[in-house]
This record gives structure tokens, C-alpha cells and sequence, in this order.
């Protein structure tokens, strides 16, 4: 299987490589078929992966590609872990990336751009994966950074656009506030175990969970729980978890493309993945996965809601990620590794699909992006008013549909994440993804209603051009609606209840909440029929009703309540301040400091005082004595060198 | 007479002479004229057949020797005991090869943009190359000292005469920093050799010395090296110099002069005053967290792009430092070395990006005749080619991953979190700060809309620019995608470093 895993990887790099560096010669046609025949390589090579593994009954492969460097009893490798979360990751990538391969030469094809854009998704393709297959941390966190990088080269890529390249640096710095916490939890990893091989780090677990570590003196702290709380920082900048989301809404400056493939499906769900790949760690720190639960508690709640207030249609779709990926966290937190990650792929097809809609109407509307200046565009482009409402239903966890399954189990299982007690950190936990329901029906409907249906509010020469667009745009969003709409179904069972994942999460007995689910457990029918009886199924419809009634039929009210509630919604339009944390905090504070620093310390003590001070008083001394001497630079030099020759000399001997 | 045995001679000797040669056959100050024309090509030439026999250095090195290698020695002054002692091992060979390595690009990089004495100019450059090999390869110290000190000179001639505006301030700033340091170098090399009764550097570093002498030869081999790392607080030459000094200046100075101070606290401070060395670890520690901080957040600020890379420098070469002084933070286990060989790797690795850096704004100021940031914008919009070259070595700069700039600041770390969890906070914070200031200013130079009409007049690279661009991206990415070829030529040598460092003299 190497040379398998190795042309996976290797691909869509050298795919990505030709149309970089010889896009011109192969022309526009030339650079998406190599990089469509890369990716769709590695695709088809890692379902057959994932194949093996489920039917075939393939076992985990460890294997070692090349030794990065050796020092110091440290080895640093390059090599793939392959086992069942792996193959579900890669499948998972290189299939919506194929998707969104085909999507872009419709999407960009007026782009002058159009060579570049297709080598970064397809490096992107080659990071992402290079990061899913690791088997060790040096590779993790190279992955890590190349999809950070290829993204901040995506959202700038239209770098003439200020709020573009404004919004890539911002993504990429907010992101190196994650990675700072991240290579230092790789570095408590090697310091408690000398590797930073996963297997053999994972072997140690058990004696670092022993051990403390005094960050400050006085107060140890448990070494796994401090590793764990380190990596988990990097894993809030990747997938955006407050505070350090403030990036993913800006990344929507990039071309649509990339943002159903990077910052919706793929990269944003690495720190997920990581969080999963590193169970065996994670599970011995009941305080990192407290931590963990609020965190993404907090962001899948109040994401959730700043999506109600947006006009932006991917705007919207970008707080409906955030807030998702905070469910995800949730299921983290409660040790439902596998129901995480169970939503993380029916999310990757479901959230692509939605944003590659977006992108459809985007298209269509000539790029316009204001759902104001939308409505009933349902009859002009019927299959992407079908899709999206596949997509919209699966979001809001619609009985039947992918995200029914994912989600539906998800809040399950925090319900009965008793393990933590019945404390505060349960209850937060439990009420932020129950609630979260509502509001996820209210804002998917609000902008599904304001997009599709009810009044024509476009202007004429926008609504003269109306129409479905082509095949290349449609066709990936008909492939992606059918996995939105039934693969939960038919994989529930298996990767949730039937042990699928094996040895590749481990979850502690006294923690595992899947487990204790698995009684309940009758099938995927089962489920559905007992659907209505759930609180969750009554607050989604709740959420769309509220929807339909607020935007279709009166929808006077929603300025009613903006009126009437100003503080409540300014405090929503304005993302509960965060960007104004960032930008006028930390970012303008970071300036000043420089500013005080180079100007007061560097300028005015260091050379105004010191050097210029010495300078000008040997300047005096040898004006002074200049009627001795010739007046030379190194004349004084060579006096200098006399005296304190002398100087040193008499303290050395003399001591 | 056998080649290997005076490869090092050769390598030394071979561009001093003809650097004096170009010198003594002149261009009759016409850069246009056809002698001028001969002397860039025979300066290319030496440069070019320096580098290719330093490849002999590099195939003939044996990795397992915990000796010196290629070693050279007759007698020099006799009376004095003073010996023209060669010899590399796995610390100064690397430096050699970034030294000969580098040299050409400058060549091929200043080849059309120097108008007044071009023979001169690029003589000083290949003098310098000489004399920066001996710096690496001497084992006397009173060679390494004439070295150390001639090359102060090709390079005060380099900023002096071919240099900006204020060229005369940055040289006699930079003058006296340097030279004032050295001095008190020689004072304490003539302790030792009272010490010893000659000058040879394994002498000194098998001498018994008590603390106080210790610490005072520590200190006054400080002040040379630190001011050519240059440490904090006396850093403030660098960026002066940098302004005032030609592309070409610029780029030897970053990537080989600077990492003359690296080198003498390796191979100098901590086998000979081991104990004086720990005895002050904790102040170095502080001074190079405060480089990387403090710096960081002054580069920050920076309006003008050479100096932005030149406080850059400063706060990389932090590492450098806090990877060498972190050696007795551990009791045994992984950490000591890595902290070193990090410190050694972030030198070779800064000494590619950083060139880089400032060939790229030479580039740019050899067409628009500024280095202010806000003369730019919109630079990608009409020199593509150029823009991604300097994304990329923005990023490396920045310490991504899969560059050479990621893989020192890795492992030191990687080292200094198990030396203590503050030191590798503070270390940290590069990731953050390194990528604000360098990602803030290609933000501003290179993308948005075309700013003014300079940047619309641009051009994009030539085919001379392009070469030497190219082989620098090259050598960043295998450096920071195969590291193992470079730090495997060190790690015995580091060994074995560690294991001297960790017997006190007392």
C-alpha cells in the first residue's frame, strides 16, 4: 500500500507544481485537466484505501517515508499513519476537493488568474492530506502551517482588493496565535517523551498523565493536561473557535471555491481531526476536555446567533460553520470523538454543497452577495434551489437527511456525557447545542427564504440575465447533495455504533458516552420514527417556522425588532466586539509597543545616550588632544585600543 | 602536493589573491569599458571556482570524525609559538560552504547595478571571502584574530565607499562597535597566552582557569561577539549599516558576518570558559529572549524595508544564542543538543533568507531608487515572477514549515520549552511577531493596487535576478524539506562540544 499512499500524497503536488510554474505553456485547459487528474487519482486511490479498510479488512499501516533529521536522541521523520479515521479524512478531502476542482473552471473561468488558482487548491489538496496521514507531530504541524499558508495565498487571491489581502493577513496571524499554543504543546510533548512519534508518544501516555510540570513555581500542574490545553490552542485557531474564529468570516473574501473547500469542509476541521487523532492524550485530562466543551460550547451557540444578523450570503454560511465546528468541539469535549467526527464528514459534504450554491447564485446575480437584493430565484435556477434545500435541511438536522444523523446523535451523546457531573460544564454544554438547533433552523431558513423565495428585490438588468448555471457548477452540487442527503443513513451504524474506528480513537471506559448510547441503538429506522418525539426535531421546526414567519409572511418585523431591541443587535452586527479586541486591542497595542520601543528605547537611550554619548565624549577628549595628534579615525582607534588594553589587562592580572 | 591537505589554504587564499589581482589590474574607473567587463567575469570566475572546490569540503568530510578535518599547520611566528593552524569540523565546515555558496550570488547579483569601480568593488567582495573562510578555519587564535580583524576592512570599504547617503555616519558607527569589541578579544588571547605559552585554541581550551578569569575573558569575548550577532542592547549599528550599505554589502553582511559572533560564542566562549559561560547562561538567555521579543515588536514598526530586515535579523539571530546558552538548563536526556544544533541550523538557514531578503529589496530599489515601504504597493500587479519569489522568502522568513527557516527555531524550541516553559513562550512569540512584521510588509509592497506610477514602470525580474532568486529558493526548501544531510555534519562535532562544555575547568 506505500506506493498507493505515496501517489495519494504526491499527486496533486506535482499537479499543483506543473500549473504553478508552467501554467502559461499548458494554458488554462492544460492546468485544470493535470490538476483534475491528480486530485481524482488520489481520490479514487483513497476510497479504494478506505475499502480495504472496511470491507477488506486492511489493518492500520505505520510506515516511515524519510528521516527529516536526527540530533540529539530525537528523531524526526517524514511518514504515514493510515488507519480507519485517516482513510475517512482522505476520502473526505480529496473528494470534495475534486468537487470543487470541477466547480472552479466554472466558477473562475473569467478569471486572469485561472492557472494559479488551480496549483493552490490543488497544494492544498496535497497539505491537507500530508497532515491527515502524519504519523508524528513534526509532519502534523507542517501540514498544519501549508494549509494556512496555501489559505492566506486563497483568500488574498484577489490581492489587488484591500478587504482581500486585509482579511488573508488576519486569517494567517490569528492563526500563528493558535500555532503559538500548538508547537508549544509539540514541545511539552517531547519534553515529557522524547518523541514525537504518535505511537510512541501514545505508548507514554499513561506515565505523563503522572507527571507535573511547574509553569509557575508553586503550582504544579498535570503535564497531560497542560500538553492537551497547548495543542487544543492550536486546534481553536484551525477550526475557529472563539476567541480566535474572528478570521473565518473575513476568509470570505476569497473566491467561493475555497471557501466550501478550506474554510468550510476541509481545513477548519483539522483542529477536529487532531483533537480525535490525539484521544489517547486528550482522554487523561478531564480538565482539557472541560475546557474543550466549553470553548466549543460557547462558539456553536453564540456563532450561531451572529449568523441571524448577517446580509452577506456567505457571510451567513461562514457563522453557520463556526457554529457547527463548535458542535463539533462539543462532541470532543464529551469524549464523543467518533460522533465528531461522524459531523465533521456529513458537515464537509453538506457545508460544500451550501457554499458552492451560494457560489451558483453568486454567479447567477453577477456578484452580488446581499441576500436584500435576492428573493425568488427559486423558479430561474431550479437545481440549485433543490440542492441548497437538501443542504439546508441536512444543516438544520431534518429527519433523514446526513446531518439528522450526525447531529441528532451528537446532542445525544452530550446529553449523556454524565462524566463530567452534573455541574455547570454539563449544562452549558447540553443547553448551547439543544438551543443551538433553533438557531441554526432560523438563520439557514432566513437565508434560504430571502434567497429563493418571496419577493423578486434584484434589479431588472440582474433578473434579464437570470438563469441556472452551467454543468460544471451544477453537476458537483448534484453530487454533493446526494451524499448530503443519504449517507448518514447508511453509515450512522457502522462508524458510530460498529466499532468502525477501532483502535484509532481511544476512548477511556468510564468516559465512553458512545458506548453507553450503543444499547439504545436499533438502527437507522429506528431513529428516524423516533425523531418526533425529540426535543431537537421540535426546535428546528420551531426555527423555521420562526423563519418563514419573520421573512415571508410578516416580514415587517424583523426592523420592528431591531428597533425596539438596538442594543442586542448592535451588539450582534458588531460580533460581540471581538474584531475590535483584535484589531484595536492587540493588534493596534502590538504597534504602539513597537513604536515606544524603536523610538524610545532603540532611537533615544540605546544609540541617543549610549553610542552617540560615547561618541560625542570621545569626540571632545580628541578634539581636546587633537593638537597631539593627526586627526585620523584610526588614530583615536588605535588609542582606544592602547587604553583599554591597559584597562582590561590591569583587571585580569590584578583580578 | 595533495589537494585535501590545503583545500582550506586554497579556499582561503585562492579569492584573496584574486581579489588582489582585480584590484592591481583595475577598470580604469569605466564600469562600461571592456577591462571592466573582464574583471566581473574573472571575479565570477574565482567566486565560481572557489564554491565548486569547496564541494570537495563538503564530499570529503567524514560525519563520525570528532577531530578537526583537513588540517593544516606550519609554524608562523616561531618565537611566539604563533602557528598558521587550519582545520574544520562540524560547526565551521557548514559556514564555509553558506561562505563560498553565497559569494557568487553576490557577484551575479551586483553584476550591472555597480557604476563607479566595479573591479574594486567586487575585489573587496572576494578578499572578504577569504578572509571570512580563515575566520572559520583558523585554530590559532592569533590567525583567527588578523582575520577577524582584516575583515573589518574589504567590508568598511564596501559601506564606505559604495554606500547610501549616510554612509559615513553608518561606517564609522559600525567601525566603532566592531573594532572596540575585538580589542578586549585580544587582550583576553594574550591572557591565555600567558596562560599557555602559545596561541593554539585546543591549548587554551584544555587550560585550567579559575572562575574570575573565566568570567572576564567571557565578557570581553562577549563584547566582540555580541556586537556582531549583534545581541541586544548593542544591536543598533546593524540596521544603520544595513541602510547605508550596497545590495551586495547587505547580503554578505546578513548572511555570513553576523554569523561570525554565533560562531565565536560556539567555538571560542564555551570550550574555553565553560564555567564562565554558565556563569552568565542566565544573562544570555535574557538577552536573546529580549532580542525576539523586543525586536520583533521594533521591526515591526520599521518604514523603511532593509531596516525592517535588519531588526528581523536581529531577532532571529536570538535564537541562535538562546540555542547555545540554553546547554545547562538540562540533567541529561534529549535538549543540550538540540538547543545547539538548532542555534547551528538557524545560522546556515538565516544566512540563505535573510540574503535573500535583501537581494529581493535591491531588486526593487535598483528600479525605483527607495526602500520606503510606502513608496510600493501593488508590486505583484507588474513583476509577478518577483512577487512570488519574495512570498516565498517572506514565509521562510516567517519560519514556515518546509523551509530552512522553520527547522532551527523548531528545535530550539522544541529545546528551550524542556529548559523552561518561559523560555520557550517568550521564543514562541516569533511565530507571531515573525510573521506580523514580514507578512505586514508584503502586504504593502507587493499586493493591493498599483500604487503610483514607479511601481507601474516596474519590470519584472531578469534572467541574472532570476537565476540568483531561484537558486536561493532552491537551497531554502531542501534545507527546510531535508535537513538531514546538514545536521548529521554536526551532530558528532556537537557531541563532543557538549561533552567539553560539561567539564568544568575549575
Amino acid at each position: 500500500m506505500y506506493n498507493y499512499y505515496l501517489t495519494i500524497v504526491l499527486a496533486p503536488l506535482a499537479a499543483a507544481i506543473i500549473a504553478g510554474l508552467a501554467g502559461k505553456q499548458i494554458g488554462r485547459a492544460g492546468s485544470h485537466w493535470i490538476t483534475i487528474l491528480g486530485v481524482g487519482t488520489s481520490c479514487a486511490l483513497s476510497m479504494l484505501v478506505l475499502m480495504n479498510m472496511f470491507w477488506g479488512g486492511a489493518v492500520a499501516e505505520n510506515i516511515s517515508v524519510y528521516t527529516w533529521a536526527v540530533t540529539d536522541g530525537l528523531r524526526m521523520e517524514v511518514g504515514f499513519l493510515v488507519d480507519r479515521l485517516t482513510a475517512l479524512m482522505m476520502c473526505v478531502v480529496t473528494f470534495v476537493s475534486l468537487m470543487v476542482h470541477i466547480y472552479t473552471i466554472g466558477y473562475m473561468r473569467e478569471d486572469p488568474g485561472y492557472q494559479r488558482f488551480f496549483s493552490y487548491i490543488s497544494l492544498f489538496t496535497f497539505a491537507m492530506l500530508m497532515l491527515v496521514m502524519s504519523n508524528n507531530f513534526l509532519q502534523l504541524f507542517f501540514g498544519w502551517e501549508a494549509v494556512g499558508l496555501v489559505s492566506y495565498l486563497l483568500i488574498g487571491f484577489w490581492y489587488k482588493k484591500e478587504t482581500a489581502i486585509f482579511a488573508n493577513l488576519k486569517a494567517f496571524l490569528v492563526n500563528r496565535v493558535g500555532d503559538f499554543g500548538f508547537i508549544l504543546g509539540i514541545a511539552a510533548v517531547v519534553m515529557f517523551t522524547g518523541s514525537l512519534d504518535y505511537a510512541e508518544v501514545f505508548s507514554q501516555a499513561d506515565s505523563v498523565a503522572t507527571q507535573n510540570i511547574e509553569v509557575f513555581s508553586g503550582t504544579p500542574w498535570n503535564a497531560m493536561t497542560l500538553i492537551c490545553i497547548l495543542l487544543f490552542i492550536g486546534a481553536m485557531g484551525k477550526s475557529a473557535q472563539a476567541p480566535l474564529h474572528v478570521w473565518l468570516p473575513d476568509s470570505m473574501e476569497g473566491p467561493t471555491p475555497i471557501s466550501a473547500l478550506i474554510h468550510a469542509a476541509t481545513m477548519v476541521t483539522a483542529g477536529i481531526f487532531m483533537v480525535a487523532r490525539m484521544s489517547p492524550l486528550f482522554e487523561l485530562s478531564t480538565t482539557a476536555l472541560a475546557v474543550v466543551i466549553v470553548v466549543g460550547s460557547f462558539t456553536a451557540f453564540f456563532m450561531g446567533l451572529l449568523g441571524i444578523v448577517q446580509n452577506d450570503i456567505k457571510r451567513v454560511v461562514a457563522y453557520s460553520t463556526l457554529s457547527q465546528l463548535g458542535y463539533m468541539t462539543v462532541a470532543l469535549g464529551a469524549s464523543a470523538y467518533s460522533a465528531a467526527i461522524f459531523h465533521l464528514m456529513t458537515h464537509a459534504f453538506f457545508k460544500a454543497l451550501l457554499f458552492l450554491a451560494a457560489g451558483s447564485v453568486i454567479i447567477a446575480m453577477h456578484h452580488e452577495q446581499d441576500i436584500r437584493k435576492m428573493g425568488g430565484i427559486r423558479k430561474y435556477m431550479p437545481i440549485t434551489y433543490w440542492t441548497s434545500l437538501i443542504g439546508s435541511l441536512a444543516l438544520i438536522g431534518f429527519p433523514g437527511s446526513s446531518g439528522f444523523f450526525s447531529k441528532d446523535l451528537l446532542i445525544e451523546a452530550v446529553k449523556e456525557s454524565h462524566w463530567h457531573g452534573q455541574g455547570l460544564v454539563y449544562w452549558i454544554a447540553y443547553l448551547s447545542v439543544l438551543l443551538g438547533v433553533f438557531v441554526t433552523a432560523l438563520y439557514s431558513f432566513r437565508m434560504f427564504f430571502l434567497v429563493f423565495h418571496g419577493k423578486e428585490r434584484m434589479d431588472a438588468e440582474t433578473k434579464s440575465h437570470l438563469h441556472e448555471t452551467p454543468a460544471v457548477v451544477t453537476v458537483p452540487l448534484i453530487l454533493l447533495a446526494i451524499p448530503s442527503a443519504v449517507i448518514g443513513w447508511y453509515t450512522v451504524g457502522p462508524v458510530l455504533f460498529g466499532d468502525y474506528f477501532g483502535d484509532a480513537i481511544f476512548v477511556k471506559d468510564t468516559q465512553d458516552v458512545i458506548a453507553h448510547m450503543t444499547s439504545g441503538w436499533h438502527g437507522s429506522l429506528a431513529l428516524l420514527l423516533h425523531a418526533v418525539m425529540t426535543p431537537v426535531f421540535w426546535l428546528a421546526a420551531a426555527g423555521v417556522f420562526a423563519a418563514w414567519f419573520l421573512y415571508l409572511y410578516r416580514s415587517d418585523i424583523p426592523a420592528k425588532i431591531k428597533d425596539r431591541m438596538s442594543g442586542v443587535y448592535n451588539l450582534l452586527d458588531r460580533k460581540y466586539y471581538f474584531d475590535d479586541l483584535w484589531i484595536n486591542g492587540f493588534a493596534a497595542g502590538g504597534r504602539a509597543l513597537g513604536q515606544l520601543l524603536w523610538k524610545k528605547g532603540d532611537e533615544l537611550i540605546i544609540d541617543g545616550l549610549l553610542v552617540n554619548g560615547t561618541a560625542r565624549t570621545v569626540g571632545r577628549i580628541a578634539a581636546a588632544v587633537r593638537q597631539l595628534q593627526t586627526g585620523y579615525l584610526y588614530t583615536y582607534a588605535f588609542a582606544m585600543i592602547i587604553g583599554l588594553t591597559v584597562l582590561l589587562g590591569w583587571l585580569i592580572w590584578l583580578r | 602536493m595533495e589537494f585535501s591537505a590545503h583545500l582550506l589554504s586554497i579556499l582561503i587564499w585562492l579569492p584573496i589573491l584574486g581579489g588582489a589581482a582585480l584590484v592591481a589590474i583595475g577598470d580604469g574607473n569605466d564600469a562600461g569599458s571592456s577591462r571592466a567587463r573582464l574583471m566581473r567575469m574573472a571575479a565570477l570566475g574565482i567566486s565560481v571556482l572557489t564554491f565548486l572546490l569547496s564541494i570537495g569540503l563538503y564530499a570529503g568530510f567524514d560525519n563520525t570524525a570528532t577531530g578537526m578535518q583537513f588540517n593544516e599547520q606550519i609554524p608562523w611566528v616561531a618565537s611566539l609559538n604563533v602557528f598558521y593552524a587550519l582545520g574544520v569540523d562540524g560547526i565551521s565546515a557548514p559556514l564555509i560552504l553558506l561562505t563560498t555558496f553565497i559569494t557568487p550570488l553576490v557577484v551575479i547579483a551586483s553584476w550591472d547595478t555597480i557604476k563607479s569601480r566595479p573591479a574594486q568593488y567586487f575585489a573587496a567582495f572576494l578578499i572578504l571571502e577569504g578572509l571570512m573562510i580563515g575566520v572559520f578555519s583558523a585554530l590559532d587564535a592569533l590567525l583567527f584574530y588578523v582575520f577577524w580583524e582584516a575583515m573589518l576592512i574589504p567590508m568598511f570599504l564596501i559601506i564606505g565607499v559604495w554606500g547610501g547617503a549616510r554612509r559615513v555616519y553608518a561606517t564609522l558607527k559600525f567601525f566603532l562597535y566592531t573594532f572596540l569589541g575585538s580589542v578586549l578579544m585580544l587582550v583576553a588571547f594574550i591572557y591565555l597566552y600567558g596562560q599557555t605559552g602559545g596561541f593554539d585554541l585546543f591549548g587554551f581550551m584544555a587550560a585550567p582557569l579559575s572562575l574570575t578569569a573565566q568570567k572576564l575573558i567571557f565578557v570581553a569575548f562577549l563584547i566582540a561577539f555580541a556586537v556582531k550577532v549583534p545581541m541586544w542592547p548593542v544591536h543598533t549599528w546593524l540596521p544603520d549599516a544595513h541602510v547605508e550599505a550596497p545590495t551586495g554589502g547587505s547580503v554578505i553582511l546578513a548572511a555570513i558576518m553576523l554569523k561570525m559572533g554565533g560562531y565565536g560564542f560556539i567555538r571560542l566562549s564555551l570550550p574555553i570558559v565553560p564555567d564562565g559561560s554558565e556563569y552568565f547562561a542566565g544573562m544570555m538567555i535574557a538577552l536573546s529572549l529580549i532580542a525576539v521579543v523586543y525586536i520583533g515588536f521594533v521591526a515591526l514598526m520599521q518604514k523603511d524595508m532593509k531596516k525592517l530586515i535588519a531588526y528581523s535579523s536581529i531577532a532571529h539571530m536570538g535564537f541562535v544564542t538562546l540555542g547555545f546558552f540554553i546547554l545547562w538548563s538540562f540533567d541529561g536526556g534529549t535538549g543540550a543538543g538540540l538547543g545547539i544544533t538548532g542555534g547551528m541550523v538557524q545560522m546556515i538557514s538565516h544566512g540563505l533568507i535573510s540574503g535573500a531578503m535583501f537581494l529581493c529589496v535591491g531588486v526593487l530599489y535598483d528600479r525605483v531608487h527607495s526602500r520606503e515601504i510606502a513608496d510600493y504597493g501593488g508590486v505583484a500587479n507588474t513583476m509577478p515572477v518577483f512577487a512570488a519569489f519574495m512570498v516565498l522568502f517572506a514565509m521562510a522568513n516567517a519560519g514556515l514549515p518546509g523551509t530552512s527557516g522553520f527547522v532551527g527555531e523548531f528545535m530550539v524550541i522544541i529545546a528551550s520549552f524542556k529548559a523552561n516553559f518561559w523560555f520557550a513562550f517568550l521564543a514562541a512569540t516569533t511565530l507571531i511577531l515573525g510573521a506580523a512584521y514580514t507578512l505586514w510588509m508584503i502586504k504593502r509592497v507587493i499586493y493591493g493596487e498599483v500604487a503610483n506610477d514607479n511601481v507601474a514602470a516596474l519590470k519584472d525580474l531578469n534572467g541574472r535576478e532570476f537565476l540568483v532568486l531561484a537558486i536561493l529558493a532552491v537551497s531554502v526548501l531542501i534545507v527546510g524539506l531535508w535537513p538531514a544531510p546538514l545536521v548529521d555534519m554536526m551532530n558528532v562535532t556537537i557531541e563532543k562540544l557538549i561533552e567539553q562544555v560539561g567539564q568544568t575547568k575549575l
